[in-house]
């Protein structure tokens, strides 16, 4: 391979574009002052963020998202966290590496056969067009995020730590409270992350199961690609591309406190 | 004792689990399982002959059926005025035991004549043959059906009951599975194309270029898909970046056509499902002993060969991997088709979408997804067999 180190950098210099350039490509855009979504860009302005958070349709979906992706991220941190504890010192059982890899089934099952099954069962339950239902269903497919996180955080526990702690006199629920959560903290909060992150980017179930009240702004974006593609979007997703980068920064701060501890 | 213990702390780690095992029961697996029950359920006879499989229910299946039972019959065949459901009435009927197509039609118009009718033996001693009247009662009592799935696939029942294909130009649906396959199969060695060359360079460079590399991979991975499918309409629209640089340096006239096309599709799903393949052929680059190569270059091997016959060869297991993880997904998407593709590059998921939220047949939604599902699961358990054999070895 060193006989072709020209060819190597220029091939993997045009790959690295080919993936960055389309979330840079979009960044401008979201402060242009036209009304078009394409360049070049006439003049600055910030009219597409105002309109972001003044305009009905988008600052509801906004709001949406955020109730939602709340519900959903303490709904599938507190069910995931639970179940992977029940997993952990299990891995050599089959029944429950059977649980394991069911409880990750939902990362697989492609999201329009989900949706068209939960659609006809939550008008049966009452379920369609409510909050509730928007969060169950997006808490579905969050759940196998959180299941990975946290079992791997707990792996890395030294049990020894434990049986100190319970030799030392602490009740089953001390050392859970005191030892064993504070230590796999890491990765609940990035299982977490993850499952706000799901929420927040979920289409496919949403156009199933949500009414118009509970449009996201995932949705909001879908639509506005679909019938009237405006620069709000590219305000969107600034808004969208600056939040991951954030995020990818508290996961890995959460990570390296992690192993500092 | 510790057989107790032991026996304790697997009750309590089952305790542990039960809460989300319960929550993916109701929510995961009951809407999967009524989406296949409404994919198979039969509504014809049931909702055709509502009255007489109430009424036949204390017959003995030898006997010919009393006059109570043969009144509620021909009240339920006159209440029928939708010919279309009649239609369906007769095949499902006929379709179980033939003959019925005559029958059934001689006697609608005797009790659409006649509205005291109860003997309708009277009308055609057929009727006195018990065997016409369990197919009444099976099919008015039956709930299945594989219309549906049969027409998933463009086939249908004939009249005789066999199994034959649909009319020419009647239905579309092999002809979507056929290119949902095909373009997940573009997509798929667009990515091996793509994905192997550069999980080889990034495998082969150290430190921080390295580190870009695979930044470069994570950061889209990261990204709200959402926003990257905005971002490649941005790129490909008739006045996007691409054909806005190709018309300023003189290269086109016109606007290439780049988006609602199958080549927009490819480009955006190769760019969403590139990671997938990347990520997988690293892991198993990184394993591989770093003085092969050079072995096989001091024995003499010219750079193409040791390539072809060492690295290609050991690098194979992680492009299985990836392959898989890429087709399985691409086989379902639903976002990107839909907003980058044209009408006629909408896939499986899409005709999915069509026919539970345009057209209300969740019966065919159902049927469809019973299809993408059983393709998904089959790759999904080759995937783990080989990761699991991988973990082993």
């Amino acid at each position: 391979m060193r006989t072709l180190p020209i060819g190597k950098a220029v091939f993997g210099t045009a790959v690295v574009i080919f993936l960055m350039a389309p979330l840079f490509a979009i960044l401008p855009l979201a402060f242009t002052d036209s009304i078009f979504l394409n360049y070049p860009i006439p003049d600055f302005s910030f009219r597409w963020f105002h309109e972001l958070f003044t305009a009905n349709a988008w600052r509801r979906s906004i709001l949406n998202s955020l109730l939602i992706g709340t519900g959903t991220t303490i709904l599938a941190t507190v069910l995931g966290t639970v179940a992977s504890l029940g997993l952990r010192g299990n891995s050599a059982s089959l029944l429950f590496s059977v649980f394991r890899t069911v409880f990750l089934l939902p990362m697989v099952v492609p999201a329009v056969v989900l949706g068209v099954g939960m659609q006809l069962m939550f008008a049966q339950y009452g379920l369609a067009n409510t909050y509730v239902g928007v969060i169950i269903a997006h808490t579905v497919i969050a759940i196998p995020f959180v299941i990975v996180n946290v079992t791997a955080a707990l792996q890395g526990i030294d049990r020894r730590l434990e049986n100190a702690a319970a030799s030392l006199g602490a009740s089953p629920a001390v050392v859970l409270r005191q030892v064993t959560l504070p230590l796999a903290m890491p990765g609940i909060v990035s299982g977490a992350v993850f499952a706000f992150a799901t929420s927040l980017d979920e289409v496919v179930l949403t156009l199933f199961v949500a009414g118009p009240n509970q449009r996201t702004v995932a949705r909001q974006m879908f639509s506005t690609i679909r019938e009237n593609i405006s620069p709000a979007i590219a305000a969107a997703a600034f808004l969208f591309i600056v939040g991951t980068i954030v995020i990818a920064g508290l996961i890995l701060l959460a990570q390296k406190k992690g192993q500092r501890a | 004792m510790t057989q107790q213990s032991g026996l304790s702390k697997r009750v309590k780690s089952c305790a542990l689990i039960a809460p989300l095992a319960l929550f993916l029961v109701f929510f995961f697996a009951a809407p999967l399982v009524t989406m296949m029950k409404t994919a198979v359920s039969d509504p014809v006879a049931s909702s055709a002959l509502p009255t007489v499989s109430r009424a036949l229910q204390e017959w003995d299946r030898a006997s010919t059926p009393s006059a109570d039972v043969q009144k509620a019959f021909a009240d339920d065949l006159r209440n029928i005025t939708d010919d279309e459901l009649f239609g369906d009435l007769v095949r499902r009927l006929n379709s179980a035991k033939s003959g019925f197509r005559t029958l059934l039609v001689k006697t609608r118009n005797a009790v659409a004549e006649d509205q005291a009718i109860t003997d309708l033996v009277a009308v055609d001693k057929r009727w006195r043959d018990s065997a016409f009247w369990i197919a009444v009662q099976d099919a008015a009592g039956a709930s299945l059906t594989d219309r549906n799935l049969l027409a998933a696939v463009d086939l249908q029942r004939d009249t005789g009951g066999a199994i034959v294909s649909m009319p020419e130009g009647t239905s579309a649906n092999r002809t979507t599975l056929f290119r949902t396959m095909i373009m997940a199969g573009v997509v798929t060695l667009c990515c091996i194309a793509v994905g192997l060359p550069f999980a080889m360079v990034a495998a082969s460079t150290t430190g921080w270029k390295r580190q870009l590399l695979l930044g470069a991979v994570l950061l889209p991975l990261w990204t709200s898909l959402l926003v990257r499918t905005a971002a490649w309409y941005i790129i490909l629209q008739d006045n996007g970046l691409i054909n806005l640089t190709l018309q300023t340096l003189g290269l086109t006239s016109g606007p290439v056509p780049l988006i609602f096309n199958r080549l927009g599709v490819v480009i955006a799903m190769t760019h969403v499902l590139l990671p997938f393949m990347v990520l997988p052929i690293f892991s198993v680059l990184i394993g591989i002993p770093k003085n092969l190569m050079p072995a096989a270059a001091s024995l003499g091997a010219p750079p193409i060969r040791a390539f072809l016959l060492v690295l290609l060869p050991l690098s194979l297991r992680g492009v299985v991997s990836g392959a898989l993880l890429v087709f399985m997904s691409a086989l379902g998407y639903y976002i990107t088709p839909a907003l980058i593709g044209g009408a006629k590059d909408q896939m499986i998921s899409s005709v999915i979408a069509y026919y539970a939220t345009g057209a209300a047949n969740w019966g065919m939604a159902g049927a469809l997804g019973i299809v993408l599902l059983a393709a998904t699961m089959i790759l999904y358990v080759v995937y783990l067999r080989l990761s699991s054999e991988e973990a082993r070895a």
